[in-house]
């Protein structure tokens, strides 16, 4: 069936330019002399030396990295026993309110989860002294909750399309489920663990708005620093930033695009 | 299953049931369930110079009397003061155009990308998500150097001779539609793409053959076939935007209030707490119809699916 491509393919042009022409326009004026982000006056990479030069903006980006991974470890947890749970036992008293629980942080706006685990944490220290004070605790549990859903999202895919024979077989030869989970199971869905990790860790590594909440003095995570900069207005160093988390982000998509690519073709 | 003797089996199968479920589930009833609890007794009471800045809901006074305190000023507030209204009403409006917009653009991206050569699909697909995995926060400060008036795209149009004064865009209502649609816009994609991907396509063979023609086969067949995908995207873009917070803050204007912002000042600046927290529950009430929705036809598509 052939049919005219074109207008569809002109939207499909017009929607990646929409979505990359910014993106393209942060990292060239990265590399611009002025501190004017819109004129250019010469090339030079002074503002990545500034970025490397600023002692808060580090503080805070090891910060965020410390909160992300140790978020992401927990959240691959608690998602996979979520994912284990919805794929595994079919029906059990409460699945409804189980299955509410874990799609409402996917949509539920950031303002509201902020604020509703700030006052949280505000009534337990009150009444149970913990936890005491804000910081890497707090804004760990409350990447941790939203993370989580994220992460049961991509594993549970994985599990449902599962072929369960190989779980059989070594069920069929005596083994204890714990094992069989931990042999068979955990290394067949291992791609879709990594890819929950990792988006776990950019979901914390991107958050504002909730971290802004349950944040103490003390513990200022990199978006806040970044907020803060920017609503001072434009600033070059900040380009510089963008264009190094780019081309972070880049390297990893195409290294991973390669070593499937691999994995299939040995296959 | 054969093998395993019944009795391990069984208690293997309540200890599986007791890590699985419950684990998660105390989590997300203590970090997510409760805390609206909380929020809830604190939008009725009242803002107090203290630590933290409330009063207490119920104290015991003497012999044993349990006083409680429901106070509705907050919520009268938020009715009575056009202020807190129009912001909602204009959360709802931004929320609703930015949806119509990211699924007019992204049906026919995700449509082209599901109809594409195989080997482009992975690479079209993988080109949506990768902003995702950028900075929000960076990627909405990139409007700011496009939008303002001495910015990239007044530049461009001055030079072009299309207008002879600058546009102004940022600080607008234009500029965070603009700023919602360029970050809402993979969410749409992606379910719409998972549903076109599964269509059956030789419908629209069958179509073709009894002599439909194409715009008729696609209002016909396609359209109502991938209306999973529409909600289900719809829903991602349409409940999270309504308590957007950064895109309105740095893109928005004094004339384009959103609730998201309404409720940070209120909570950082004028430290109400009482006032934010019923702010907070009206947002949920307005989220909880479009949740259930797609809550709902989330359960559909899994009774029929295979």
């Amino acid at each position: 069936m052939r049919r005219r491509r074109w207008p569809l393919l002109t939207v499909l042009a017009f929607g990646y330019a929409f979505l990359y022409v910014p993106i393209l326009l942060l990292i060239i004026y990265s590399f611009n002399e002025s501190r004017l982000v819109t004129v250019w006056t010469g090339f030079s990479t002074k503002w990545y030396v500034e970025l490397f030069r600023n002692e808060q903006l580090l503080d805070a980006a090891w910060l965020s990295v410390r909160i992300a991974a140790v978020n992401a470890t927990l959240a691959v947890v608690l998602g996979t026993l979520a994912a284990n749970a919805l794929v595994r036992h079919r029906n059990f008293r409460g699945r409804t309110g189980f299955e509410l629980l874990l799609t409402a942080p996917l949509v539920m706006p950031d303002v509201i989860i902020g604020l509703s685990l700030l006052l949280l944490f505000v009534a337990m220290q009150e009444t149970i002294g913990w936890p005491d004070g804000r910081g890497f605790t707090t804004i760990t549990i409350a990447h941790v909750t939203f993370s989580m859903a994220y992460v049961a999202v991509v594993v549970r895919a994985r599990l449902s399309q599962m072929d369960r024979s190989l779980e059989e077989a070594a069920m069929d030869l005596g083994a204890r489920p714990l094992r069989v989970y931990l042999t068979i199971t955990l290394p067949l869905i291992a791609p879709a663990l990594l890819s929950g990790w990792l988006l776990a860790f950019t979901l914390s590594l991107d958050d504002l708005v909730i971290a802004s909440f349950v944040a103490g003095p003390g513990s200022t995570t990199l978006p806040m620093v970044i907020y803060s900069s920017v609503r001072m207005g434009v600033s070059p160093q900040i380009n510089a930033l963008a264009t190094i988390i780019v081309a972070v982000v880049t390297l990893a998509v195409v290294i991973a695009g390669i070593s499937m690519r691999r994995g299939r073709e040995a296959r | 299953m054969p093998a395993p003797p019944p009795n391990i089996s069984v208690r293997n199968r309540r200890t599986s049931r007791l890590v699985n479920i419950g684990i998660p589930y105390f989590w997300l009833g203590l970090f997510f369930l409760l805390p609206f609890v909380i929020v809830l007794q604190i939008s009725v009471a009242e803002p107090a110079l203290a630590q933290p800045p409330y009063t207490a809901l119920w104290q015991w006074v003497d012999e044993g009397l349990l006083r409680i305190e429901i106070n509705l000023r907050n919520f009268m507030m938020v009715a009575q003061d056009d202020l807190y209204l129009s912001a909602l009403l204009n959360s709802l409006q931004v929320a609703f155009i930015c949806t119509l917009l990211c699924l007019l653009l992204g049906y026919p991206m995700a449509y082209a990308i599901a109809t594409s050569p195989e080997r482009w699909r992975i690479i079209l697909l993988m080109l949506i998500v990768l902003p995702f995995w950028t900075s929000f926060l960076i990627r909405v400060y990139a409007w700011i150097g496009i939008l303002k008036s001495n910015g990239l795209l007044n530049d461009l149009l001055l030079w072009s001779g299309l207008i002879d004064t600058p546009l102004a865009i940022l600080h607008t209502q234009t500029a965070i539609y603009i700023g919602v649609v360029y970050s809402y816009l993979p969410f749409m994609i992606l379910p719409l793409y998972a549903n076109l991907t599964r269509l059956d396509l030789s419908l629209l063979e069958a179509a073709a053959d009894l002599g439909c023609r194409p715009m008729r086969a696609f209002l016909r067949v396609t359209l109502p076939l991938s209306m999973a995908g529409i909600v289900a995207g719809s829903m991602l873009v349409f409940i999270p935007v309504v308590g957007e917070f950064v895109i309105p803050d740095l893109l928005g204007g004094p004339d384009s209030l959103m609730v998201g912002k309404l409720l940070w000042t209120e909570f950082f600046s004028n430290k109400d707490w009482p006032l934010a927290s019923a702010l907070a529950i009206m947002l949920l009430a307005l989220l909880v119809v479009p949740f259930v929705m797609m809550q709902r036809l989330q359960q559909r598509m899994e009774g029929s699916r295979p």
